[in-house]
């Protein structure tokens, strides 16, 4: 699948760069980076550990301001946290554990104030049932298992209906089956709904598996080292008899003798 | 398959605890027999001591005890006493939740927080006592000064530090879904740093009663009625033994029933239900 030639991109990120202080240093996590994101996009940011991919997704969720360039949505600049760009993060704490798991959806809903009362219950119940947790949806969630709680989190940013859906290593903390299972499980919704989302991984089979477009960035500071398709195959590429991961793998890591990332699934 | 053991051949799959078993699980359980090995101590101490003047025997005590709240003298100075230390732990949590509130809503308002606490929190509230004589006069307000001052800080640090380590995601899941200023710290910091607010009630409510009680054996009697550390300190300098144990028991009592009924409960609906806590 190639990119819809739309006239007008969703997400646009014009040369980005991010810096960050810790206690000693002034840090620039990323460095003009470039990209735009379509509708109905599952756009991949793929890099190795330290090339400011999960900084660049803070900053689209509008955690922090980048010190040059300019990020839009829908074209209009994104300046703080917002309820059109919805968070799934890889702790498994990002759900409420005061609230059982249907509160957790309708909390979403109301605090946006997107809903009220019956038609949030209702749309709430609507995306549990989307991710089979219905028996649950009165569970809390210390009672349920690491997949159980990603789906959860998922549930209730995919209830939002935001304009693009921002995971950040949802399936890291999970165990091999289980997230084999959950990126299957991320496919079929996205075949139910067509959703944008915007997927942070290191991980390059994850990568291949959910994405249909991938963007490799470079470590220290992230740089954009190029764009590639995917059609969640893995195909060989006839003229160098590579796969796509092995092409990713060769990008990635081309001027590294050792290879310190191992691929996961 | 082959390699599946059949059901009936393992030793035990599920099956119910002892009747003993299920007995021991229970903490008020435990905790009661407890209680009673104490009791049973002190009894046949009393009694080989001989000494009701010294040390009143358990069942001496709470005859004394049930006397007391017959009569309703020590009733009455229960319920004094009780009631004054509500005022000043409502008083107390109210100021707390305002300076905490603040102390999350600006970085000044965190370096006051912090600076008063750390000057305040180790001062003991019966040393202002004096002051508060000054400058409130012989009577309830002086108490409620003090019991407030014992509240304050130890609910305020508590609160404060619970707020702090509410998990980054959080936080910003909260922020995600628009929960800005007082709707974030309502919706988010309070449920989040439940365990330690509860911990600092706990904290706060032992100090306010001590401190009360304390501040009532120093000055006992205000407006004419007196409170429990009052009758202590009465009883006493009229030898009354029994009723000195008794106002003791009286103190003791209460704070086992607000420990295990009011905390005990709020902490089964709340943190421990929500996995929070074991």
């Amino acid at each position: 699948m190639n990119a819809p030639l739309k006239p007008s991109p969703l997400l646009q990120v014009q040369g980005v760069t991010l810096q960050y202080r810790t206690e000693k240093h002034l840090v620039t996590a990323t460095y003009r980076v470039s990209f735009d994101v379509y509708g109905a996009d599952r756009f991949v940011l793929l890099g190795p550990s330290g090339c400011g991919k999960s900084t660049l997704l803070k900053a689209i969720g509008g955690y922090m301001a980048p010190t040059e360039g300019s990020m839009r949505l829908k074209g209009e600049p994104i300046r703080s946290p917002g309820a059109d760009r919805i968070f799934v993060f890889q702790e498994f704490d990002q759900l409420l554990p005061w609230k059982t798991v249907k509160q957790n959806v309708v909390f979403a809903l109301e605090s946006s104030g997107k809903m009220r009362g019956r038609q949030a219950d209702d749309q709430a119940m609507r995306y549990i049932e989307k991710v089979n947790l219905t028996k649950f949806a009165n569970s809390y969630p210390h009672t349920l298992s690491g997949g159980m709680k990603q789906r959860v989190a998922i549930a209730r940013g995919l209830a939002m209906e935001p304009d693009v859906l921002l995971m950040d290593e949802p399936f890291a903390a999970l165990d091999a089956l289980t997230r084999r299972k959950m990126q299957e499980e991320l496919l079929q919704l996205w075949e139910d709904t067509h959703f944008t989302v915007l997927f942070v991984t290191h991980s390059i089979p994850e990568a291949v598996m959910i994405g249909n477009r991938i963007l490799l960035l470079s470590p220290h500071p992230g740089q954009v080292k190029g764009e590639l398709n995917s059609d969640g195959s893995d195909p060989t590429d006839p003229a160098s008899g590579k796969t796509l991961s092995e092409r990713i793998h060769a990008t990635l890591f081309a001027d590294r003798v050792e290879e310190e990332v191992a691929p996961h699934g | 398959m082959s390699d599946v053991v059949a059901s009936a051949d393992f030793g035990v799959v599920q099956r119910p605890l002892t009747f003993w078993q299920r007995l021991m699980a229970q903490s008020w359980l435990r905790k009661t027999v407890i209680l009673l090995v104490i009791v049973v101590a002190w009894e046949s101490y009393a009694r080989h001591l001989n000494n009701p003047l010294l040390v009143l025997t358990f069942s001496a005590t709470l005859v004394s005890f049930k006397d007391g709240m017959v009569s309703g003298d020590l009733l009455q100075k229960v319920i004094n006493s009780v009631v004054l230390l509500l005022k000043g732990y409502g008083l107390g949590l109210a100021l707390a939740m305002i300076f905490t509130a603040v102390a999350m809503l600006s970085r000044i308002g965190n370096d006051l927080l912090e600076t008063l606490t750390s000057a305040f929190n180790p001062l003991p509230a019966i040393a202002l006592l004096p002051l508060a004589l000054i400058w409130f006069g012989l009577g309830d307000i002086s108490i409620i000064f003090v019991v407030v001052h014992s509240v304050l800080w130890a609910v305020a640090l508590n609160t404060h530090s619970g707020f702090r380590s509410v998990s980054n995601t959080l936080r910003m899941v909260g922020r995600n879904y628009g929960l800005t200023g007082p709707r974030f710290i309502a919706k988010i910091l309070i449920p989040a740093a439940f365990p330690s607010i509860v911990t600092g009630l706990k904290i706060g409510w032992a100090f306010a009663w001590r401190t009360l009680i304390a501040a009532e054996l120093v000055f006992g009697v205000s407006s004419g009625k007196g409170g429990l550390g009052w009758y202590i300190y009465e009883s006493k300098s009229m030898l009354d033994i029994p009723a000195v144990f008794a106002g003791l028991f009286a103190v003791i009592l209460i704070g086992l029933i607000v420990e295990s009924l009011i905390f005990r409960n709020i902490e089964a609906i709340t943190v421990r239900r929500w996995g929070m806590q074991n």
